[in-house]
């Protein structure tokens, strides 16, 4: 009795309250109900195990015992002494250095020559591609240690013309550059993307600038790059992003160990080794957050600089 | 661009294209000329043509291993048609909602969707690891699979968002008329219409699932459970000698067949989802 009174009075205080939540359970109901299966997904999945992680890369944890908290020990260690991390981000970076503008350069040169051309466009489209939608498998890695081993497909060649070449996957001055030609190889994405772009630039800009006499090179810094620039811009974050996370064909080109001398160890790599090698979670989590503000960072810089280079047609309407 | 080329032009665009074709396939065409010759032959010619057509290393190569390439690709296969069920239910109930439904706080729960795209695997690594081995779950398919039916990739979600955001409300508020609930709305109405959607979904989920290393090499130890990939990499680890070279080469070849066969049958689908800008490669 006394609680229905309650609810009464509150009811006259606050009239609707059991009518909000009915209406209320009316109004989302059947949206969270489809939201379900993410939801569970969010908080279990990735929620948690970001928070956890965060946690973890304050502690020392190797599966067995409990996670031993030592506040900045990882990180001062990572940016202070350990000389295998300084490495792992210098043939990351060296990598997507390399290996990025490549692709894209080779992306935008052949998806020119693509825009020009009339026949066939379909086939050899399709072809350019084919590479990008293979090459993240471990048999295209596989394929990649036997090109380029020591009497692999490259040393055949190059020893019909009398070179005779290293074996360049276990040469520490050239494993790295085998990866990143490997990348290039798969420049088909891009190139499918900036084909769409160049799509979009309206023709009689360049009737016009013929007209007025510009060379095809002057159209090509005047009026190609300039409109192309959204699409640059995301072809290169994209394709940055993709760089530092690279995991597989470095792993597989050098049989997990990111060898010759460390020469292919790929940040993701060094990771994988501290977590699941040596059973260094904590350190491994640390590494983690170290990816992601780096990742973080060059993404803001990236967006934050756009808009002194990147210029997008439709702004200002 | 605009100008017509010359003739002239065109002949020189063509060869100077057919020449990268085969600069670009070269390797691919090497690998299938390598499977089929005898290993003391493929190093010491750099042509990808077999003088001879021989199964043999592909019958030495599928039983190479202590398990079969039998059982290596029932795993592949289980994985990701599993991977694509759970992809397509999950993802495309969370875009419904997202594109269609009213709820309370729907627009920061979609900011999360969004922020979740940026964060890189290297995060939740560690702690699903540590989850999944507490659930008693590594060494089963489990770790690879329930998570795509709770719309983890939510680069789906985003896609799945987008296209249904495009098919007409007035088709919804009609069926609201008739007396349609939104889980008919969903079922009989936006499902059928966004099969191009779907199909680039499961093509995708599809390739990715099939190729994925990392999620296999943490989660499946024993060989019995390998996938295809994890195989393919036990078979490089255990080849020290070159005497099996050839089988290695038959192995690689073939695990591609999977995705050339999407690829061959999905083309315009594939090559428009990657021209929308949306798909990663």
């Amino acid at each position: 009795m006394a609680t229905l009174t309650e609810t009464a009075g509150r009811r006259r205080a606050a009239p609707a309250l059991g009518d909000r939540i009915r209406r209320e359970l009316r109004r989302s109901g059947p949206g969270y109900l489809f939201l379900l299966p993410w939801l569970i997904g969010f908080f279990v999945l990735t929620l948690g195990p970001t928070l956890a992680s965060l946690y973890l890369s304050f502690t020392n944890y190797d599966l067995l015992t409990t996670p031993r908290w030592t506040g900045l020990g990882n990180y001062e260690y990572a940016f202070t002494q350990d000389e295998r991390l300084g490495n792992a981000l210098r043939v990351t970076f060296t990598y997507v250095l390399w290996s990025v503008p490549l692709k894209l350069a080779a992306a935008l040169g052949l998806a020119m020559v693509l825009d020009r051309s009339v026949r066939a466009v379909g086939i050899y489209r399709a072809t350019f591609y084919l590479p990008s939608l293979l090459g993240a498998s471990v048999a295209i890695a596989v394929l990649w240690r036997q090109i380029f081993g020591g009497e692999g497909l490259v040393n055949q060649l190059l020893a019909t013309v009398g070179i005779h070449g290293p074996a360049w996957v276990s040469h520490p001055s050239y494993a790295l550059s085998t990866l990143v030609i490997l990348a290039v190889w798969q420049f088909g994405s891009p190139m499918i993307i900036f084909l769409a772009g160049l799509r979009q630039i309206p023709q009689d800009l360049y009737e016009a600038a013929s007209m007025e006499g510009a060379s095809g090179w002057r159209q090509f810094w005047k009026i190609t790059l300039p409109l192309l620039a959204p699409v640059i811009f995301f072809n290169l974050v994209l394709q940055t992003i993709e760089g530092f996370k690279a995991f597989t064909q470095a792993f597989i080109v050098s049989g997990g160990t990111g060898g010759p001398i460390d020469s292919t160890l790929f940040y993701s790599l060094y990771l994988y080794q501290e977590a699941f090698a040596n059973f260094r979670m904590g350190y491994a989590s640390a590494l983690a957050w170290i990816l992601l503000v780096i990742i973080a960072v060059f993404t803001a810089v990236a967006f934050g600089t756009s808009k002194y280079w990147v210029y997008y047609e439709d702004e200002g309407r | 661009m605009n100008r017509k080329p010359t003739l002239r032009q065109e002949v020189f665009r063509h060869i100077l294209l057919a020449i990268a074709s085969i600069v670009m396939l070269y390797p691919l065409l090497w690998m299938i000329g390598s499977s089929f010759k005898p290993d003391e032959l493929i190093f010491s010619h750099p042509t990808a043509l077999p003088t001879s057509f021989d199964l043999s290393n592909y019958i030495h190569g599928w039983t190479a291993l202590r398990v079969s390439f039998t059982t290596f690709y029932k795993n592949s296969f289980i994985i990701a048609a599993l991977a694509v069920i759970g992809n397509l239910a999950a993802c495309s109930l969370t875009a419904f909602a997202f594109a269609r439904l009213d709820f309370r706080f729907k627009r920061v729960w979609f900011v999360l969707m969004l922020g979740t795209l940026m964060l890189p695997y290297h995060v939740t690594l560690v702690p699903q690891y540590v989850m999944f081995l507490h659930f008693g779950w590594v060494n089963s398919f489990l770790p690879l699979i329930v998570p795509k039916f709770l719309a983890v990739d939510a680069f789906f979600v985003f896609l799945m968002v987008q296209f249904f955001r495009g098919i007409p409300r007035e088709i919804d508020e009609a069926a609201i008329m008739d007396g349609c609930g939104p889980w008919r709305i969903y079922w009989k109405i936006m499902l059928p219409l966004s099969t191009p959607v779907l199909a680039t979904a499961a093509i995708f989920s599809f390739i990715w699932t099939y190729d994925d290393f990392l999620g296999p090499l943490i989660y499946l130890n024993d060989m019995r459970t390998y996938t295809v990939p994890l195989a393919l990499r036990a078979f490089v680890d255990s080849s020290g000698g070159e005497s099996l070279y050839g089988a290695l080469f038959a192995m690689s070849a073939l695990s591609l067949v999977p995705v050339f066969v999407v690829f061959l049958a999905f083309q315009r689908l594939i090559i428009r989802g990657v021209a929308l800008g949306a798909l990663k490669r």
